[in-house]
Parts: structure tokens; C-alpha cells; sequence
């Protein structure tokens, strides 16, 4: 970085790091290496190249970063061009994770953008974890909820103590409309998406009875041809895919003979595409109002200049500009973040099912009554035994005779176990106290 | 807060991951084991898993043991989607049946199912609410529009119309396959 030239260019970001200031954090220390490390070493992951990933991209460039990977598994649409300013006209039908890789990195000199066009649960952990920081830009609460999952399960405990190398920072960000909010999740140290679930409004849904006989809203009208008409008539001889013409025009068309039959207003085919798709209006200053925040949070973490967004940053610009910031807190019992895998140690891996679920009655520390068992195996879930249910019991009975070695169960194998006794699911970790060689 | 990454450990390139580390079970597999592991079934209900390693669909089964539609059989498919409990179950009646609040295609109109769902509702939940279809067929909000309004009109006709087709007949136009135990 000898040039005069990039001296200059990064010379506001040496502000920042070479000098101490008041809203420095306390083990700040201002040093040349930090741009460095931001420059040369710090590999991020954009999950989502749409409204908020194309902002967040050009601002996470323009900062100087340069390792950047980019996932998403959509394709560029006509509607997108007024917001998503890394397409054009010709990129249509074209992969967005290509497209938006492609323009950064022709336009900001240095940057690495490696682009992937594919779904994030196509990938696995090896993939994760190479990442310091993941960055966010999703619509859609099951992929938010995969990828808080993903890192969770990343984490490494010590004694009970989570290794702070394994922990991946996610900062998430989302957008309707107006509104908007940013959060900086330390998986298993602070609030994660599965600790807020509830922070999600519902859809929006309708009775079915008022669909199917009363429909008022031209809204209802949709929702009937969708869920009644379509599976009945299977018009295509497939599912509905709101991206088809054909397909929503032939809703469109059912739907305005039912408007009109029941004498409903203002139907129109931009409303049919909006209900199919579920599509939440988008707002261009929105999405860069949040990926702004965003990319402001990842450059805290990966420099610790300054303090983290502590935690959630809600902004509302429905009437004026409101924003407000609170922490949002860890839930002790959540179903991802709380679960600090226990050990349970197996002594002899010719064990039968049987004798380990009479441990886990009988110790001290479990003390269950009719636990309910199930292993993920190759990422693939096995009911092990099930008391409760009669038809599993009946299906699983058989394996409480076979040792945990016939079940497949290693050593570090996580067990998901469902009993009376606890408010949750809860894991427990295999630990076989003589690993046998043989079996590796 | 922690400081996540010093300087001099410019981790990651060529970083071996730990041994033992393996993708966790989802939140929502975890909660659905809950959900069927607690799953307290009135005598008059039974489920089926076709594969016991996947507890996202499965069948239960309703035998009323009183009501209009005592000694019937109907089955009803759940369908548990990677967003549960954000969002409900996808349930379908497989049998066809008579039914002020079930259509002629499987739908159900069980408020639980769509508008009043909420996550702390369980499976459990929902097989009380089905069978309470059954014990109170609700003609104010119907499905089955034809049904509803015989309900209401004359409750020997509805009756005798519900038993035609569980015995296996037609009611109007519309043929009923047998769905007696």
C-alpha cells in the first residue's frame, strides 16, 4: 500500500484505524495491520444478491474488503432493475450471484467477489466455516432460520465454555416496504433468530370458509382460485410457480370471474402476481438505509474499532424518520442457541438401545420418564424409539435390542431426545470412553 | 463483548475443522420430535407413519365414538413444513366425506389450520380440533355449502345423509366411498 494513489483511496479508512478516538472500544488498538487484515484476510459471505445484497456488496467493496462471497439462488427479474443496480436489462433470466459478482468486481479495482447460484442449504459446513463474518440480505424467515442453524451448529464448546474462534457473526438485515431492521447475532453468546422467532409477524391468511363462500376482497378471490380451484382443475399438471405467465394469467382469469360473480372491485393481474408470490413491496432508500447499517456492523466486528450494535436496529420511515435500538435478548430455553450439547458417556459400544435409555432414566442429572429418541445420522434423521406413539413404538421396538453400533451411533453423534420431563427437545452428545480403532 | 478476532490469528486458510462437529437437527425437527413424542391421543384417534425417521408427515386417523359421525373412518394426512411453528401444518382429509366444514377436495376449515394459528399450538391441538369437527359440525362457517344448509335446516335429513355416505352412496350428485370401520 506504498502508492500515493492507495493511499489516498483507503486514507478515510486510515482515520479510522490508525487513530484512537472516543468511541473507540477500550482493547482498540489503532494499528496499520488492521486494513490490512480487512483488505487481505477478512472473508466474508453476502447471503442474498437482491435489494439489500446488491447495496450491501457495493458498500462492502467500497469499504475495502475484498474477499466476498456472494449465494443466491435466483435469477434476474425485470422488476428488479429498478433497485437491484448491479443488473441490466440484458442480465434477465441471468444468475444474480453472477451478474452482481461480476459488476463489483469490474468496477472496484482490487475486490474479489466469487459468486455461487445455488440454494445456501446446498452447502455445507466446510463451506461456513471459512468465513469470519456472514452478512445477510434474505426475504424469507425458513433461509434466515437454516443459516442461524448452520452457525450454531459451527460453535465449538470447551467445558461448557463456547470457543470464541468458532464463533461466526451474522448480521442480518431486512426490509418491507418503510421499514426495515438490522441485528448483529454472536451465534451462542447473544439473542439468535430462533430466540426472537416470534418478532415475525404471521401471514397474512384467511378463513377458509370466508374464501370459500363469503370473499369480500378481491384478496379472497385470489386465495380461492389458489388453494381450491388450482389443486382441483391442476390446470398445468403442476404446482403453481408464480414466475410462469401462463399460470398466473389463468388465475388472474379465474379469480376475476369469481370478483365478478360475488361483485368485487379493483382485481388486477399485478395483485394476483403480489398474492401468488407473496411479494412485499420494496423501497430503494430502505434497502440502503439498512445495508448501510449492515456493512457499518461487519466493519466493527472485523476491526473491533467500535462498540457492536448491541443488538437490534428497527427503522421506520412510514411518516418522518424513527429509529430505535434495544437488545433483544437470549432466550434460555431456545431450541438452537441454548443447546450446549451434554455428554453422555457410553462404556461399551456393544451397549443395546435399551440399556441407554435406562441411563437416561436413571441418572442423576436426566431422570427421564418415557424419553422419545431420535439421532441425525449423515444429516439424515433416525427415530431410534418412541414409547408414546403406538405405530412408532410398533416400527422401533425392534431396536432397543441392537447395540448402538448396529444403530449406527458413533462416537460425537448427537442425540435429540423428547421426554416429559423437559420443556424441549434436548441434545445430548455421544462420547464413547474407549474409541475403538477398528471402527474408525 | 468479546474481540473476535486478534490481529495475529488471521485464522481460517488452510484451518482444519474440529472432529465431532455435525450438522445439528433443525429447530424445527426438534420441536416436531417434541411435538410427537407428547402427542396424548383421545381413544378415538390413531396415527400412521409410513416412515418412522420422518415425523414431517404422517397420518392420523379419527374413529368418532359418538356424534353423527359414529363408527365412520377418516383419514387426515399432516403435512410439517422447515418452518414449523412459525407456520401450521399442512393437513388434507384423505377420506371423503360429508361435512358442513370439510370439502369434497380435502379441505378443512379448522380456524388453527390458517387464521388463528399460533406456535405455541402443538400437533396435539390440532388432532382436538379435528375431532371436535367431528362431534360439532359448524354450519355457520361452511365449506361444504350443500351440507351446511341441510344442517341447519333439518338435522334428521343431515343425518340420515351423513350415514348414507359413510355407508358408501350418493348425497345429491356427489358419490361417497365407503368409510365405515
Amino acid at each position: 500500500m506504498g502508492s500515493d494513489h492507495t493511499h489516498r483511496r483507503w486514507s478515510h479508512l486510515q482515520k479510522v484505524l490508525e487513530r484512537s478516538g472516543p468511541f473507540c472500544r477500550p482493547d482498540f488498538e489503532p494499528s496499520s495491520e488492521t486494513l490490512k487484515f480487512l483488505m487481505e484476510n477478512c472473508k466474508l459471505l453476502v447471503i442474498g444478491a437482491g435489494g439489500l445484497g446488491c447495496e450491501l456488496l457495493k458498500d462492502l467493496a467500497l469499504m475495502g474488503f475484498r474477499q466476498i462471497h456472494v449465494i443466491d439462488m435466483d435469477t434476474v427479474e425485470l422488476s428488479n432493475l429498478n433497485r437491484q443496480f448491479l443488473f441490466r436489462h440484458k442480465d434477465i433470466g441471468s444468475s444474480k450471484a453472477e451478474i452482481a459478482a461480476k459488476f463489483i468486481n469490474a468496477r472496484v479495482s482490487g475486490c474479489n467477489v466469487v459468486s455461487h447460484f445455488c440454494k445456501i442449504q446446498d452447502k455445507d459446513e466446510a463451506f461456513y466455516r471459512q468465513f469470519h463474518i456472514v452478512v445477510c440480505g434474505l426475504d424469507s424467515i425458513v433461509a434466515r432460520r437454516w443459516i442461524n442453524g448452520m452457525l450454531i451448529s459451527l460453535l465449538v464448546y470447551e467445558d461448557g465454555e463456547i470457543d470464541p474462534s468458532s464463533v461466526i457473526p451474522m448480521v442480518d438485515g431486512g426490509t418491507e416496504g418503510f421499514k426495515g431492521n438490522a441485528r448483529v447475532i454472536l451465534p451462542g453468546l447473544s439473542a439468535c433468530i430462533e430466540c426472537t422467532l416470534d418478532l415475525y409477524p404471521p401471514q397474512v391468511t384467511f378463513p377458509l370458509c370466508t374464501i370459500a363462500n363469503t370473499p369480500r376482497l378481491p384478496e379472497h378471490c385470489i386465495e380461492y382460485v389458489k388453494v381450491i380451484q388450482w389443486p382441483k382443475e391442476n390446470p398445468f399438471d403442476c404446482a403453481i410457480d408464480g414466475d410462469d405467465p401462463q399460470h398466473i394469467n389463468w388465475i388472474y382469469e379465474k379469480a376475476t370471474e369469481r370478483a365478478a360473480q360475488f361483485g368485487i372491485q379493483g382485481l388486477t393481474y399485478r395483485l394476483v402476481q403480489g398474492v401468488v408470490k407473496h411479494i412485499i413491496p420494496a423501497v430503494a432508500s430502505t434497502n440502503a438505509a439498512i445495508a448501510a447499517s449492515c456493512a457499518t456492523e461487519v466493519f466493527k466486528l472485523a476491526t473491533s474499532c467500535c462498540a457492536s450494535l448491541n443488538n437490534y436496529m428497527v427503522l421506520n420511515n412510514i411518516e418522518g424518520i424513527y429509529t430505535y435500538t434495544y437488545e433483544a435478548e437470549k432466550k434460555d430455553d431456545c431450541l438452537a442457541c441454548s443447546q450446549v450439547p451434554r455428554e453422555i458417556e457410553i462404556k461399551d459400544p456393544n451397549w443395546k438401545l435399551k440399556d441407554l435409555i435406562e441411563l437416561l432414566c436413571e441418572r442423576s442429572d436426566l431422570q427421564m420418564k418415557n424419553p422419545g429418541l431420535t439421532a441425525n445420522i449423515n444429516g439424515k434423521n433416525k427415530t431410534l424409539y418412541m414409547h408414546t406413539v403406538q405405530s412408532i413404538e410398533e416400527k422401533t421396538r425392534e431396536n432397543l435390542q441392537k447395540t448402538l453400533q448396529d444403530l449406527g451411533l458413533r462416537d460425537g453423534i448427537e442425540l435429540n431426545v423428547a421426554d416429559v420431563t423437559t420443556p424441549n427437545t434436548v441434545t445430548l452428545k455421544l462420547k464413547f470412553s474407549q474409541t475403538d480403532v477398528e471402527m474408525l | 463483548m468479546i474481540k473476535l478476532f486478534s490481529l495475529k490469528q488471521a485464522k481460517k486458510d488452510g484451518e482444519s475443522p474440529k472432529a465431532g462437529t455435525q450438522k445439528k437437527a433443525s429447530a424445527a425437527q426438534l420441536r416436531i420430535t417434541k411435538d410427537i413424542n407428547e402427542l396424548n391421543l383421545p381413544k378415538t384417534c390413531g396415527t400412521e407413519f409410513p416412515d418412522p425417521d420422518d415425523l414431517l408427515s404422517f397420518k392420523l386417523i379419527i374413529c368418532p365414538d359418538e356424534g353423527f359421525y359414529r363408527g365412520g373412518r377418516f383419514v387426515f394426512s399432516f403435512k410439517v413444513g422447515p418452518n414449523y411453528p412459525h407456520e401450521p401444518p399442512k393437513v388434507k382429509c384423505e377420506t371423503q366425506v360429508y361435512h358442513p366444514n370439510i370439502d369434497l377436495e380435502g379441505n378443512v376449515c379448522l380456524n388453527i389450520l390458517r387464521e388463528d394459528w399460533k406456535p405455541v399450538l402443538t400437533i396435539n391441538s390440532i388432532v382436538y380440533g379435528l375431532q371436535y369437527l367431528f362431534l360439532e359440525p359448524n354450519p355457520e362457517d361452511p365449506l361444504n355449502k350443500d351440507a351446511a344448509e341441510v344442517l341447519q335446516n333439518n338435522r334428521r335429513v343431515f343425518e340420515q345423509n351423513v350415514s348414507k355416505a359413510m355407508r358408501g352412496g350418493y348425497v345429491g350428485s356427489f358419490f361417497f366411498e365407503r368409510c365405515l370401520k
